[in-house]
């Protein structure tokens, strides 16, 4: 410490580390000391600065046809700044090299000079003005986000749109556009039809839907709020915030969201427990359910049904199942299989939903609720792998105990009354295979969700038939068998259709 | 003029240093060009000692999906929940071999099984036994039904069971089978003759 106090180059530093010193002292002596209630009150209190003191990041989302990205931006002198070298690393490439305030990025064939400090800068031998200052920090040059509508055409030789108060930039002609319109049916849906395939993330509140953009180049309709003169879904508007656009349909009932068409059609409807409710009296202005509902009781399952199957494509997102080799993952094979059985099933005159039509997250609480709340007369998971030969078709082996009690059914064993009926789909599904030649064996297993479905419900696993895994991905085996299942289905439509 | 000894020891004090900063450097390197053991293939408890006895292990076996019953001559020790655990580790043994019919990932082991009466087995396994476990429904269900369908047909009085992974219960064994449920050792039989 003297040392510290007598070096007249350092007098930051030596109270830097005299108040840090001060302040461990006081730690040790506060962790020493036996009062236990100001202890915690103090923890928390420091908790509670900490956390009040962190700010969430901010985020700059770059679309282009190269790729889709998102940045932090970093606040300086009151502006948004974001790294110049960070934006075009991903699109050509570029080197920087820092010589003091001098700073000098090379993009292709372009060049351009700044220096820190300075508002104007040098490309390709002319002057252009940042309209604020250039920075460096670390090597690192930051350039003013509101310059950028006029910078990045220099360098990359195209147009560019800047959405600066949304964080959001788009090079070239990337941008999604969308319609929104009511399907006349009964009950009423909203279509939303996208010019490229999304994947937003969904959320609801009560009265309120909303799907979150973070990758999509989508673009705002000609107006953001559009209404549709329906009681049950009366508008939907259009916002963008922090690098993400966001979608939110307003519904006086609870709304679920469907994906189909490869992703490009997003269709918002009512729950079948509102669309039943909307059958039978008016809809009721309740909150939009975001919890997992229980499996509904046998007496109501006649009410309504929207889609005959839900075709489950298993794993996806986070979760990519078996890696069926360096560049095969069983939640792609699924995904293709889940869109050519729907094929095969509605080419037969049975309607399908596909539950993961995308690389989407979904629990498998989440998929049991669909194929709960829409009371599918057949639950059909897909699953592929590379171990066996074939295809095995299971049935649920049900967990021990968690009875039902009265009108309410077990979450585990939901799938108890439907077992039977699932174990003869199963067969029949068998049955068909082996008419085309497919080795085949019906088993049980432990697997979720089919416990958890109270329909009958059945998996798929696929497996190439000798021991070449590309088979998995070739369109002939995958018709030869999603075709046999659907064939399989359609035959025992009348038994399955007649279930409660 | 500094004394001759006083040289001769910093030149062979610097020698030392610099010799010993080549070493530490050599060692570095090897240290870090050594492939880190992907899991602890330490055995967690010494093997048993003692009279052996003749137990039915059912084998799983991947070529055909199939679960063979297979005699093996084991030692095992008085307690009912000791006997329980030194048969799966000799299950689990089998299947640590390159050449056996259903290949488990290096380190897999039993940390140890439970017996809770009435009828509650929970096994414990460690978590290079998931974690290198293959993912699929069906090598995922052979390896279930063996553990189970073993310890069931050798240990009298079982109705239940529960696999945890380090003492934890885990959703899946390695994306398919689920281990969040307590397995009905019925219905786990019932598969086991499916797949014998």
């Amino acid at each position: 410490m003297r040392l510290i106090d007598q070096n007249p180059g350092a007098p930051l530093l030596a109270r830097f580390l005299r108040e840090k010193w001060g302040f461990w002292r006081g730690c040790e002596e506060f962790v020493r000391s036996r009062k236990l209630p100001l202890r915690i009150t103090c923890l928390t209190l420091t908790s509670a600065l900490f956390l009040s003191a962190s700010t969430p990041e901010r985020h700059f989302t770059v679309y282009s046809v190269a790729a889709n990205y998102s940045l932090p931006l970093v606040q300086r002198e009151g502006r948004d700044y974001i790294g110049l070298l960070e934006i075009l690393e991903p699109l050509g490439k570029v080197n920087a090299k820092s010589d003091g305030p001098r700073w000098r990025l090379r993009y292709n064939n372009v060049q351009g000079d700044f220096q820190a400090g300075k508002t104007r800068f040098r490309i390709q031998g002319r002057d252009a003005d940042l309209g604020a200052k250039f920075l460096v920090e670390n090597s690192r040059g930051l350039v003013p986000v509101a310059s950028l509508s006029s910078l990045l055409p220099r360098f990359l030789g195209g147009p560019v749109t800047l959405h600066e108060e949304s964080a959001r930039l788009f090079i070239g002609n990337v941008a999604t556009h969308f319609t929104a319109s009511l399907a006349s049916d009964n009950p009423t849906r909203l279509v939303f039809n996208f010019s490229a395939p999304v994947n937003p993330s969904i959320a609801t509140e009560p009265g309120k839907l909303h799907m979150t953009f973070s990758h999509e180049p989508l673009v705002a309709p000609a107006a953001p709020t559009l209404t549709f003169g329906s009681k049950t879904i009366p508008s939907a508007s259009y916002s963008e915030t922090n690098g993400t656009a966001v979608v939110t349909v307003s519904s006086t009932i609870p709304v679920i969201a469907s994906f189909s068409n490869d992703g490009r059609t997003v269709t918002i409807s009512p729950s079948s427990a509102a669309a039943a409710a909307a059958q039978n009296t008016n809809p009721p202005a309740s909150p939009t359910p975001t919890a997992p509902e229980p499996p509904a009781s046998a007496n109501t399952q006649q009410l309504y049904r929207r889609y005959f199957a839900v075709v489950d494509a298993s794993h996806g997102g986070d979760d990519y199942g078996e890696t069926l080799s360096n560049s095969l993952l069983e939640k792609d094979v699924t995904v293709a299989l889940a869109r050519g059985l729907r094929q095969e099933l509605e080419s037969r005159g049975i309607t399908t939903l596909v539950l993961r039509d995308s690389d989407a997250n979904l629990s498998l609480d989440q998929r049991a609720i669909f194929a709960n709340a829409d009371h599918a007369a057949i639950y059909i998971a897909l699953h592929a792998a590379s171990n066996g030969h074939g295809v095995r078709v299971y049935t649920a082996i049900l967990p021990y105990g968690d009875d039902d009690r009265g009108p309410f059914r077990s979450w585990t064993v939901a799938q108890h009354g439907s077992l039977p009926l699932s174990r003869s789909t199963a067969s029949a599904v068998a049955a068909e295979l082996q008419k085309r030649q497919i080795p085949v064996r019906t088993l049980g297993a432990p697997l979720r969700p089919l416990n958890n479905v109270t329909g009958p419900a059945i998996a798929i696993e696929i497996a190439p038939q000798g021991s070449d895994l590309s088979q998995l991905t070739a369109p002939d085996y995958q018709q030869l068998v999603t075709s046999a299942v659907a064939t399989a289905i359609a035959t025992i439509h009348d038994q399955l259709g007649a279930a409660p | 003029m500094i004394p001759r000894h006083l040289v001769i020891a910093m030149v062979v004090l610097l020698v030392a240093v610099l010799g010993l900063s080549i070493y530490a450097l050599h060692m570095r390197r090897t240290a870090a060009a050594a492939p880190v053991a992907a899991v602890d293939t330490r055995p967690l408890a010494p093997p048993v000692a003692g009279p052996t006895e003749r137990v039915t292990l059912f084998v799983a076996h991947d070529d055909d999906g199939s679960l063979r019953a297979e005699s093996a001559q084991i030692p095992l020790p008085s307690g009912r929940q000791q006997r329980a655990e030194e048969l799966l580790r000799a299950l689990v043994s089998l299947y640590l071999d390159k050449s056996s019919p259903h290949v488990l990932g290096s380190g897999s082991e039993v940390r140890s099984v439970f017996l809770v009466d009435p009828g509650v087995a929970v096994i414990d396994l460690n978590s290079a036994f998931a974690d290198t476990h293959r993912s699929g429904v069906l090598v995922e269900d052979l390896t279930v039904t063996s553990l189970i369908h073993t310890i069931s047909a050798n240990t009298p009085g079982i109705l239940k069971v529960k696999i945890l992974v380090d003492g934890k219960q885990r959703d899946t064994l390695a994306g398919h089978a689920d281990l969040s449920s307590f397995y009905d050792v019925t219905a786990v039989n019932q598969l086991a003759t499916q797949l014998q």
